[in-house]
This record gives C-alpha cells, structure tokens and sequence, in this order.
C-alpha cells in the first residue's frame, strides 16, 4: 500500500511533510526525558559510568527511536494488514523457543538469529495488541459478548500467554493476559460475563498456585512476609524498600545511593531500577517520573479518543495498557506491594528488546495519532 | 462515514475508557500513598536500617607488646602473618570455596575439616582463620584470586617470633590461640580470627600488660561484607613492651654451658632480687607452638628423658644437700647451740641408736670447728650441729630464707618445694618427729627438697647478710618499673653472717671442696657451696664408686651456689645438673664461668634499658 495514498480529515491526501508536522511531539518530548531518566539513573548505578550499561542503553534508545518514527510514519490501513501475519509468526517464534531457546536466568527467554539476540514474548506484546484490535475492530459491540465471537479473541490471548508461561515468565504472561483482558473491556464486554469471570478468577487462586514453579511461591509466600528469610529470598524485598525509605523526600543526591552503590540492591540496573531512584532523587524524584508516566498516558488515552477508526483506537489504548502495566507491575514490586516479578521499569530499565519493544509501540500510538483521520472499513479486519 | 454501529460502540469505547482512566488514578493515589509512607513516615526507620547495613564496626586487634632483656635485646616481637580467612555468610558453599582454596595454598584435608566444624559452630559473620604464615608468592595468589572465592578474605595479620628460641623457651613461655574460657573473659577481642594469647611463661603471667585494647573501626561494606572504606577509627591501645632482667649474654652462656644436660642455673642480683639468668635445659623452641604444633614434635618432646617441656628452674625438686649446710650453721649459731670455735671430730661415721651415719669422707676429717666444717663440707659437723640446733630452729631458718614457699615469679608453675618439721609430720601422720630425720636435714637430705630458684633465692639472700630480696624478671612494663614487695631485714647477727661468708670463701678460695672453680680476678673472687644430692640410698655396692660407673639415671645430683665478689656480694647463682655426679666436679666450673661474665658486663651497674627510646638514640643501649 503506497504510503502517501491516505486522507487526513480533511479529507486530501496526506503528505510526508503533513505526516511530520502532525506528529504529537508533546508524547515525543516526555518518551525522552524519561529515557534520560533512565541514562542518569544507570550512569548512577555503575558507579558513575557510561559503561557497562548507561552507553548501550543510548545507543538502543537511537535505534529505538527511528524505529518509532518509521513505525509512525507508516500508514495505520498497513498495520492492520500485517497485524495477523505479525502474530502469526510471532507466535512460531515464541514457540521455537520452547525448543531452541537458550537458557538465561532459569528462564528459556531468548533465540538467537544471526547476532540478534531476539526475546519473543516481548514482541509479541506489540503482535498481540494488532491482532487483538483486528479481530475487535470487525465486531459490533453487542457481538463482542456472544461467546462463539469472544472465544477466538481470547484464543489470541491465551495461547501466547500459555506459552510464555511455560518458558517460564510469569511477567510477561500477565502483561499479556492482563493486558488482552482490558482490550476487551475496553471494546464493551458485557458486565454479565466480567463480573462471574472475576469471581471465579478469585476463587481459582488456590489451584493457580499450583501451578506456579517453586521459586515463584517463593516469591509469593517472602512477599507475604519479608521477614520469612531476610537474607533469602525476603533481601530483595526488605533492601528496596529499605532503600526508598531511606531516600526521603529529597534523596540522598545523585550518585550518593548507598544500597545500590554498595551493592545491597540486587538487579539494581534492571527490575530494581525505581529503587535507585527513590533513594537518590527521593519522593520528588519518583513523583516527577510517575508524573511524566502519567502525562505519556493522558496523551496515549487523548490519542485513542480522537482516532476515528476502531483500530486505531483499540491499539492506541493497548499500547498504553501495555506500558501503564509495566510500570505498575515494577513500581509496586519495588514498593513492596506485590511479589518480586522480573517486569523492567519501562523506558528507564537496561535492557534492549523491552526499550525498542516499548518505542515500537509508542511507534503505533504514534502512527495511530498521525492517522487519526483515517477511516477503516469494518472489512479490513476479515482474513479473506 | 462512521455508521449508527461505529458511533454505538465508540460511545462505548469512551465510557470504558474514563472508567478504566478513573481506576488508573485510583491505582496512581494508591502508589503515591505508598511513596509517602515509605519515604516521608517511615523515613528515620528506613534511614536507621541504611545506616546499619552499611556501617560495620570491626575490631582492631592491638599489636602484642614486645619483650627485651635489661639492655634491649629483643626477645619476643611480632612479624607480619599472612593469612586467610572464611567469612561463612558471604558464601554458600564453604565447602566448595575451600576447595578450590586448597588449589593455591596448601590445605590438609583435616585442616578443611577443622575449618567446616569451626564454620558451622560461629556465628555467620565471624571470620574464621583458614590458614596462616603463608609466604608471599602464596598470599598473593590468594589475593589475586579472592574475587572469585566468595567469602575468603585475605588478611595481614600478628606472628610472636622468639628469635632465641630454645634459650628462652621456658622464661618467655610463648603464645597460641585462647581457649573456650579464655574467651569468655573477653569474648570480643579474643574471638578475633588469629589472636594469641599467652599460654606460659612471661607471655602468660604478662599478658593483659601483652595484649593492650583493642581498637575499633567503623567501616563502610557491601552487601558481601567487603570493605569499601573506612569512616571512623579509634585507635586501640598497643600492648605495653616489657623489659626483663634478664641479661641475654648471660643467659646464652648459661645455656650452651648446660646444653646437652638435664639442669637448671639461677643467677640473681643479690641486692634487688633481679633474675638475671634461669635457664632450664634442655629447652624447646617455642615458635612452632605459636601456629600449629605437629603430633611428631609434640611426641618428641614428650619422650625426651631429658624432659625439655619442664621448667626444671622452678618446677624441679631437689635434696639442697651440702648446699643447705650454710643454713643449718646460721640456725645452730642463732639458738646459741654452737659456737663457732666449738669442734666437732669426724672419724668417717657416727652411730644414733643402731643406725650409721656416714661423712661423704670415708676416713673421716679429723678435728673440725664451723669454718673447716664448711670448707669441708663435713658431713659428722652438719649432724651434730643441727641435732644441737634441732629440727625447729633448723625449719624457721629455711623459711625465713624463703625457702618452702614460691615467690610469684612471673613465670607461672613455681613449686614450693618441702621444709620438713615436726609440724608437717604429724599433720602428714607419719608419726613423730626423729633424730636421725634431724641428722640428714642436717646435711640437706631427707623429705627436705628446694627447687633451683630457691637455691638462688637463699644463696642472694645469705650473700646480703639476711635482706629478703624476691626474686623477678620483669624489670618494667613499658617505662613503668615493676612494684616489689618491700625488701625485710632478717636480722641475723652480722658475725654469724661472715663465720657462713668466711667458710663459704674457704670452700673456693682457701682449698676447699670447690677449689678448681675459683675466680682468679682480683676483685671477682666468688664463694660458694657444693652439693651433691643422693637420689637413692646408698648401698654398700655402690658406695665410693666414681660416678662413670654407676647408671646416669642413679647418679648423684650436681649443685652449687656461689655469690660474688665476696667482699661485697653482687649477684648469687645456684646450678643443679641432674644426675651429674659431684658439685664441686660439674655444677661449681658452670657458676664460675656465669659469674665470670656477669662481674665482667656487670649489668647491675648499668642503666637499663627503658623502651620507646631505642630509636631516639642508642645511649640507653650498652655492653
């Protein structure tokens, strides 16, 4: 599809030029200055040094950010296009990797393609948004709630979800299980089904807990109870929060964190990222980040609100769920409010695939915005 | 272009939308509640557990005070000690990381074992001493590899050296690590990984003055322990240096003159109570039971007949024999029983009831008065003089002298040896006190029995006309000399005094039993007294054979004392060699030569040696 064949809302033909000037370089401005955030946070974490991490983080946060421009810039009829075959081979690699993945942290993660080292479940956070909001955008409102509609889209969720968990990621299992969820709900689903859904969600816990590996009711039980074995499993929990508590209201000054400079936080560069900065940049530090969350947010929730197409809508607010689940996860696992789970603080945390994950979604949100003016046929969302 | 259908389910989008927008800041208030709690209401509390993880105190151990002779010969110091340490908590497997230790430094199996059964019985936290006294190519492959050896802490730590070893083995005692009681006296300082404390000797006796207080350092770790900096120190108190009267020169000689023999020598200032030579031999090297004594030398030492792990100077027990003779003249003098000019004839043997007594001089020494008698060592003279005297005058004599009685010497172990009396017999219920019992404490035999330092004790205390000097060797404790108990006059009659002096003399300078030994430096001349100590009745078979003939374990014991110079008396020495034959023949030419060397250096009329100041210039440092 030739990208300069599509029609603002005023109905002429969009421009490249027009497509750069629409762009919403408000969200643009805050992506950035969270991931400055980030650099200064992980410059902090290494001691006061671009290496080992705080220089590749910038040079992924570079590539990061062309592939949202390009992201952006391509027309939204395109991505619905490719939004199944997206998820579709997403799904074959997140299930190659059941057999060839290459063990890290106990968890089968990764698969390497040429020198890419590729982590599936990741991408298909983005692959899962797109098709969910395909397969959405061709259904009524009232036929969203009518099982023989709702089984294929949550097929679409759990059989992902399904196999992340086995890698095992229990992270990234809920952000997609979660977040699929609140894609329906936000389509309309009935309360008659979410309200007995929920219950018996809440009655399931038990079994769930089954089904969870050891180190994950670890996880669980020292959460419950960080004093269990506070040189154990309990550390992580007890040294974060010891660390934000610590901070204050106005921190203890850059590069002055004594937890994390002596090494009491563990993945301080990663999951525990949040906990640097609360005790460096205190409160306000942590309120100026959340703060700049939120405005990422409002403007992801504005975007979704204004684009006429149901698409783009449901993607905008996907890629929002998305990211407002990342952050909630690890900030309140940093507070201590729930389990320890490997989720990064998004846009802040090391980590290549999440950062360029994120982009490629705010890419979408981006695209979404650019194109708000674009009208999808329902038809778009069939396969044939 | 939106149909009826779109604009349904778009309303209903924006519906979900706010209401999902609405629970996001309820969530948001939720962790911003959160935030407050942790960082503005608990924030002192999580301060206070910051603070602690972060600040260690760690003890400082205090260097062990040194220990020099009079003239500051260092006799005990301290080298650098390098060494390992497991710090169990920092690693999961202590097991493992030992292991892999024992592929850099030589680690015995049993020693792993020992290490494991000390990891498991402390506390987590508490360093455990691995392994010690590694060289330098050793320390260094440790350290360049305990980054990779979770919980194993290089560490310099204290050696004791006694660079004389075996001279001063039993005076210095030496040091090892405490045991369980020593560390509940001070469980802090004394549980520090390697810390010694003095297990005999003036290592033991002096030890709190040895140890000093520790000091204390805040230091700032990480999350495995490791010290990143340290933010406060407060500086123990080293231990003081102790300086010894000993003269090391003489000591030496002492030694190699008894090396190879079973014995004792005791030389003391008369005038001041100050040891100036003990040496028991043989000695043992006491280094190696600073660190780990192997089963084979412990063996060795033990089976030695020689026995070097005793301290025979104070611990030995010995019948005085003649020596004890100058005593037995002082009582019989003092009760007014003899006179000196009284004459006593010896034909070789006299009868009490139906028992001989014999004279060391089978055919007997003729007519003796006291002087002859003690020249002569006159045995028939001894038995009568101390049955006129009898056995009460004879016992408060001793003891006055100080013998029967230790001294608190700052070399634990002293024995006080017997002065037997009626008194002891009747409270032992051996029945009453006899005669013939009188007869052969008359000559230094019988139950009575005196250790070598005893022997120099009455031998300093005879020589300065009855002044109760107490015998030490520590002269100070860092510049602070050592408290002394006051020094009583005896007040005997100073002309029974120079009878005992002039037949000392006599003994040595006029022909008497020792006169091979005598000093012929004018102004050295030396008196003394010999002694030969039966060890076992003598029977008929053994009588009048020369010592080479008889088995050296039922040889006769070899004592002399002697005090010079005899016009005014400056030190006393007293030598037992056990089974060495006759006094005069093998102990007397050993306390000539002491005597020799010691009227030559004279260390009581020089300054001695104050530490602290040996760098400041070497005055003080001398002969």
């Amino acid at each position: 599809m030739p990208l300069n064949n599509t029609f603002g809302p005023t109905g002429r033909e969009l421009r490249f030029s027009d497509k750069i000037a629409s762009i919403n370089w408000i969200v643009v401005g805050f992506i950035t200055a969270v991931c400055c955030i980030g650099f200064a946070m992980l410059y902090s974490v290494a001691q006061g040094s671009l290496e080992p991490w705080a220089g590749r983080q910038m040079i992924r946060f570079g590539i990061g950010i062309v592939i949202m421009f390009v992201v952006a810039l391509i027309d939204i009829r395109a991505w619905i296009s490719l939004a199944y075959p997206a998820y579709a081979a997403t799904l074959l690699l997140l299930g190659a990797v059941e057999f060839f993945g290459r063990a890290g942290k106990g968890a089968e993660r990764w698969i390497e393609i040429g020198p890419l080292q590729l982590q599936p479940s990741e991408l298909m956070k983005i692959a899962l948004i797109l098709a969910l909001s395909r397969y959405l955008h061709g259904l009524n409102l009232e036929d969203v709630s009518k099982p023989l509609r709702l089984i294929p889209a949550l097929l679409l969720i759990m059989v992902p979800a399904g196999l992340v968990l086995m890698q095992p990621n229990l992270g990234t299992a809920t952000i997609l299980v979660v977040g699929g969820c609140g894609m329906l709900f936000l389509s309309g689903l009935s309360w008659k089904i979410i309200v007995p859904v929920v219950a018996l969600g809440i009655a399931a816990v038990p079994v769930g807990w089954n089904f969870l590996h050891d180190y994950q009711r670890e996880r669980v039980l020292t959460f419950l109870d960080p004093d269990r074995d506070p040189l154990g499993a309990g550390y992580n929990i007890l040294q974060s929060k010891i660390a934000l508590g610590s901070g204050g209201i106005a921190g203890k000054g850059y590069l002055q964190g004594t937890q994390s400079r002596l090494n009491f936080l563990p993945e301080k560069q990663t999951d525990f990222i949040f906990t640097v900065l609360g005790e460096e940049f205190g409160l306000l530090g942590v309120l100026t980040l959340m703060g700049l969350y939120l405005a990422i947010l409002v403007q992801g929730t504005l975007i979704a609100l204004e684009a006429r197409s149901h698409f783009g809508r449901l993607v905008a607010m996907g890629v929002c769920l998305n990211f407002l689940l990342y952050i909630l996860i690890n900030t309140s696992m940093s507070m201590g409010l729930i389990p320890v789970v490997g989720i990064p603080l998004p846009l802040v945390s090391y980590g290549g695939t999440a950062l360029i994950t994120v982009l490629f979604g705010f890419g979408l949100l981006l695209s979404v915005q650019i194109h708000s003016g674009v009208d999808i046929p329902r038809s778009a969302a069939n396969i044939w | 272009m939106m149909d009826g259908r779109d604009s349904v389910r778009h309303r209903a989008f924006t519906r979900r939308t706010l209401l999902l927008s609405g629970g996001v800041v309820g969530i948001y208030t939720v962790l911003a509640g959160r935030m407050f709690q942790l960082q503005v209401l608990q924030q002192d509390q999580f301060t206070m557990l910051a603070e602690d993880n972060r600040v260690n105190v760690q003890l400082i151990a205090p260097p062990r005070g040194r220990v020099y002779d009079r003239f500051g010969v260092e006799l005990a110091n301290t080298s650098q000690n390098y060494r390992v340490l497991i710090i169990p908590e920092q690693t999961k497997d202590p097991e493992a990381t030992l292991r892999e230790l024992a592929q850099l430094v030589p680690l015995p199996e049993a020693r792993i074992q020992r290490v494991l059964r000390e990891v498991r019985h402390s506390k987590p936290f508490k360093p455990v001493l691995v392994t010690e006294g590694l060289d330098w190519d050793q320390f260094s492959k440790v350290n360049i590899n305990a980054p990779d050896l979770a919980g194993i802490e290089p560490d310099v730590g204290e050696l004791r050296n006694y660079p004389f070893g075996p001279w001063l083995s039993h005076v210095l005692g030496y040091v090892a690590g405490p045991t369980d009681e020593d560390i509940d006296e001070d469980p802090e300082l004394l549980s520090l990984p390697g810390f010694r404390v003095g297990r005999s000797g003036v290592e033991k006796a002096a030890d709190v003055e040895l140890r000093g207080k520790p000091g204390a350092a805040q230091v700032e770790v990480n999350a495995y322990g490791r010290v990143i900096r340290e933010l406060s120190r407060r500086e123990g108190e080293p231990g003081q240096d102790v300086v010894m009267t000993l003269d090391m020169e003489i000591q030496k000689l002492t030694e190699e003159h008894l090396r190879g023999q079973s014995g004792s020598a005791v030389m003391m200032d008369v005038n001041n109570g100050e040891v100036i030579s003990i040496v028991s031999a043989p000695g043992f090297d006491p280094n190696p039971f600073t660190t780990t004594v192997t089963p084979q030398l412990w063996k060795e030492l033990n089976q030695d007949p020689l026995k070097p792990l005793l301290n025979k100077a104070i611990t030995g027990v010995y019948p005085p024999g003649s020596t004890f003779k100058p005593i037995v003249a002082l009582a019989a003098l003092e009760s007014g029983a003899m006179k000196p000019s009284n004459r006593v004839t010896c034909t070789g043997a006299v009868a009490l009831g139906n028992h001989v007594f014999h004279c060391w001089k089978r055919g007997g020494h003729g007519s003796m008065d006291m002087h002859a008698a003690i020249k002569n060592s006159c045995d028939i003279y001894f038995y009568e003089c101390a049955r006129r005297a009898g056995i009460d005058a004879i016992e408060a004599m001793a003891k006055r002298f100080g013998l029967g009685q230790v001294y608190g010497l700052e070399i634990p172990g002293e024995k006080s040896g017997l002065v037997p009396g009626q008194d002891w017999k009747t409270r032992r219920g051996l029945g009453k006190w006899t005669t013939g019992e009188t007869y052969n404490v008359g000559i230094g035999q019988g139950a009575l029995l005196l250790t070598p330092l005893q022997l120099c004790v009455m031998c300093a205390r005879l020589a300065n006309g009855g002044k109760t000097v107490t015998p030490h060797v520590i002269k100070s404790f860092g510049d602070k000399p050592r408290e002394l108990p006051p020094i009583l006059n005896l007040n005997l009659d100073p002309a029974h005094v120079a009878i005992v002096h002039d037949g000392m003399d006599a003994v040595v300078n006029e022909g008497g039993t020792a006169a091979r030994s005598r000093i012929n430096i004018d102004g050295f001349e030396m008196a003394g007294k010999s002694g030969t100590a039966q060890i076992r009745r003598i029977t008929d078979e053994l009588r009048g054979k020369s010592p080479d003939q008889i088995p050296w374990e039922y040889r006769d014991h070899a004592l002399f004392i002697a005090f010079a110079p005899v016009a005014k008396p400056k030190y006393a020495v007293a030598v037992v060699v056990e089974h060495g034959g006759g006094g005069s023949k093998v102990a007397a030419p050993i306390a000539k030569d002491m005597m020799i060397l010691a009227l030559q250096r004279d260390p009581a009329g020089k300054p001695s040696f104050v530490p602290g100041t040996r760098t400041a210039g070497t005055a003080a440092v001398s002969g």
